[in-house]
């Protein structure tokens, strides 16, 4: 069986976010595998160390600098990488029709990928893709277990969380909770170098972006930072109270 | 048309629902504001709708008991075609996201994601949408015969009553199969306000030490207040509140009229769940924590001590 785990690269979350004209500028920020598909890299991992017989690709879309979330991937364990390079934006429907072609032709059965996407903070790939592949999909899953073909495990719903029981082919997605990702350790750093890192070309997908970005902007609200010491408990409570209720006006 | 599918629960009309025909009003795009009823037992959650909507169809089947992803898009998709929709509009809950990129696929129509407003420009919708963690927002723009969107929660006011109530009309569907199967299931109940609907939220982090002073600490606040109570990441980690409570990148969004922080860093990933709060409170006895930035009013102190005089001073 394959197993695609599908993972991007974005910023550190610490790192600053900079706008160069209405656009998000990356130059010279430090960028990172994004933690959602960590999780999804472990989740891989860790089904095969349950007794899974599987083939581990990761799979990146986008510019040459997710080789190094790929090289990461590999260095964890996953077998081979695929890399599909390009500078394009795809919003996630159109980037599903890549990923259902590359599922198709590579014979996998199983995709992982991060609940949201710490860039785009989008939701929508894992479903999209499971739309065009014709799968069941499960999203925010903390829990996830594969016994031959049947998947079974528990994931987080809008007011709380379910047990669930499927089967293989599946789209699904991960979170915290389901796992803590291994740190690759040297040896395997070394042993990655050598492993299967193929580029593949966007043009024979045939998906073209369905949305138009217009503009970007970072609104950030100018907070009142009054700051009060709290060496008197009482008086710094008092004076806390008496803003939110007369000068803010928020609590009564 | 402009088809809206309704969120409820326990038998009741969602405020996302009315929220967002609120968007499909604001949209500037024309035709009737249809609302789509998919559930079991629903009938009051359709007479409640036909008060916003200019009709409302509804789905009441056994089949359509419980959620399910696939069966919620394929009936969506079939009521869009037959309706011939040119906007679908979703809940932006964790369903309303799981569901409407398979609407979006099925009907090869783009996807307006988590949208914060709606406008028209020519044939095109244009929507707001927060992008990096909610550090950026973005405008992005779709075309086409028919767009799908989800809208965000709590972003769109939720609509008034029109003055007549709209047609209601049962419809049946051509739905597919169930792949998944749920065995189990744990609905994890706040006896407080819903952070959803919380107009104040009283948050504690690692700094408040344990689960017993979040009960002797945060929990008396709230109540004081009349708020929800919320958690961090790190707090839900170490198993003192439960993951309903966790508000950030990975739990809730959230925009109250207040956010109270007690030992609350600050970290990007819980700001991205609610640096949009009108007011932000924060009490940390670190005074160069992150928190402060973003604080309207802070206290720079210890919430053991600076919590229990809060709590004193708020009683009325
Ligand atoms: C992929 C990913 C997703 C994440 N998603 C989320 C998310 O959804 N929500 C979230 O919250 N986090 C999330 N995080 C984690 C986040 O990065 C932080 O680790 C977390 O928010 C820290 O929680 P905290 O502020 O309670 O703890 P800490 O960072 O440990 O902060 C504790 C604070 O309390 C103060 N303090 C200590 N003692 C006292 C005292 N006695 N009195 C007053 N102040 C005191 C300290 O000065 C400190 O500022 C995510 C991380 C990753 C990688």
């Amino acid at each position: 069986m394959k197993i695609l785990t599908l993972i991007r690269q974005v910023p550190d979350a610490e790192a600053r976010v900079k706008l160069s004209g209405n656009v998000v500028d990356l130059g010279g920020t430090t960028v990172v595998m994004d933690g959602m598909d960590e999780y999804g890299v472990e989740a891989a991992l860790r089904l095969r160390e349950a007794g899974a017989e599987a083939e581990i690709i990761a799979v990146a879309v986008g510019p040459q600098r997710n080789e190094d979330a790929l090289r990461t991937a590999l260095a964890m364990g996953v077998d081979r990488a695929v890399h599909i390079e390009t500078e394009e934006r795809l919003d996630a429907v159109a980037l599903s029709k890549v990923i259902a072609g590359l599922a198709r032709s590579e014979g996998a059965e199983l995709i992982l990928l991060g609940g949201q996407e710490a860039d785009w903070d989008s939701q929508a790939l894992g479903a999209a893709t499971a739309e065009r592949l014709g799968w069941a999909q499960l999203t925010w899953t903390n829990e996830l277990h594969l016994n031959g073909t049947a998947l079974t495990g528990r994931h987080d719903v809008d007011d709380g969380n379910e047990s669930f029981e499927t089967h293989l082919p599946a789209v699904v997605t991960t979170q915290q909770g389901l796992n803590e990702p291994r740190y690759p350790t040297l040896p395997n750093i070394m042993k990655a170098k050598k492993k299967e890192l193929r580029k593949d070309d966007l043009a024979t997908y045939g998906a073209a972006p369905s949305l138009n970005y217009v503009s970007a902007e970072i609104q950030v609200r100018a907070r009142l930072n009054r700051v009060i010491d709290g060496k008197d408990p009482q008086a710094a409570a008092a004076q806390l109270i008496d803003l939110l209720r007369n000068e803010a006006k928020v609590i009564r | 048309m402009i088809l809206v599918v309704a969120e409820h629960t326990g038998g009741k009309l969602a405020k996302a629902s009315l929220e967002m025909v609120s968007a499909a009003r604001s949209s500037g795009r024309e035709g009737p504001i249809t609302l789509l009823v998919l559930g079991h037992g629903v009938a009051g959650v359709a007479a409640e709708a036909a008060a916003v909507a200019d009709q409302v169809l509804v789905a009441d089947l056994s089949e359509l008991a419980t959620y399910d992803a696939e069966l919620w898009a394929a009936a969506t998709a079939q009521i869009a075609r037959a309706g011939e929709a040119h906007t679908v509009i979703t809940p932006g809950s964790r369903s309303g996201r799981e569901y409407a990129p398979r609407v979006a696929v099925k009907l090869d129509a783009p996807y307006l994601e988590d949208a914060i407003s709606l406008s028209a420009h020519g044939d095109a919708l244009r929507a707001q949408r927060y992008t990096y963690l909610s550090r950026v927002t973005e405008t992005v723009e779709a075309s086409g015969p028919v767009v799908v969107v989800s809208a965000k929660p709590g972003a769109f006011a939720p609509a008034a009553p029109l003055g007549a109530p709209g047609e209601q009309y049962d419809i049946d569907l051509d739905l597919p199969e169930r792949r998944v199967t749920i065995t189990g299931r744990s609905v994890e109940k706040s006896s407080r306000v819903a952070l959803s609907e919380a107009d104040i939220i009283v948050t504690g982090g690692r700094g408040v030490g344990n689960a017993e002073n979040f009960a002797r600490l945060i929990e008396p606040l709230a109540d004081n207040l009349g708020a929800g109570v919320g958690a961090t990441r790190a707090v839900v980690d170490a198993g003192w509140r439960p993951y309903a409570e966790q508000v950030g990148q990975t739990g809730k969004t959230v925009q109250p009229g207040a956010y109270i922080a007690l030992g609350v860093s600050g970290a990007v990933q819980h700001l991205s769940g609610m640096g949009k709060s009108k007011y932000i409170v924060a009490i940390n006895k670190d005074a160069e924590a992150p928190i402060f930035k973003v604080a309207d009013y802070g206290i720079v102190g210890d919430v053991s001590e600076i919590v229990p005089a809060l709590i004193e001073a708020s009683r009325r």
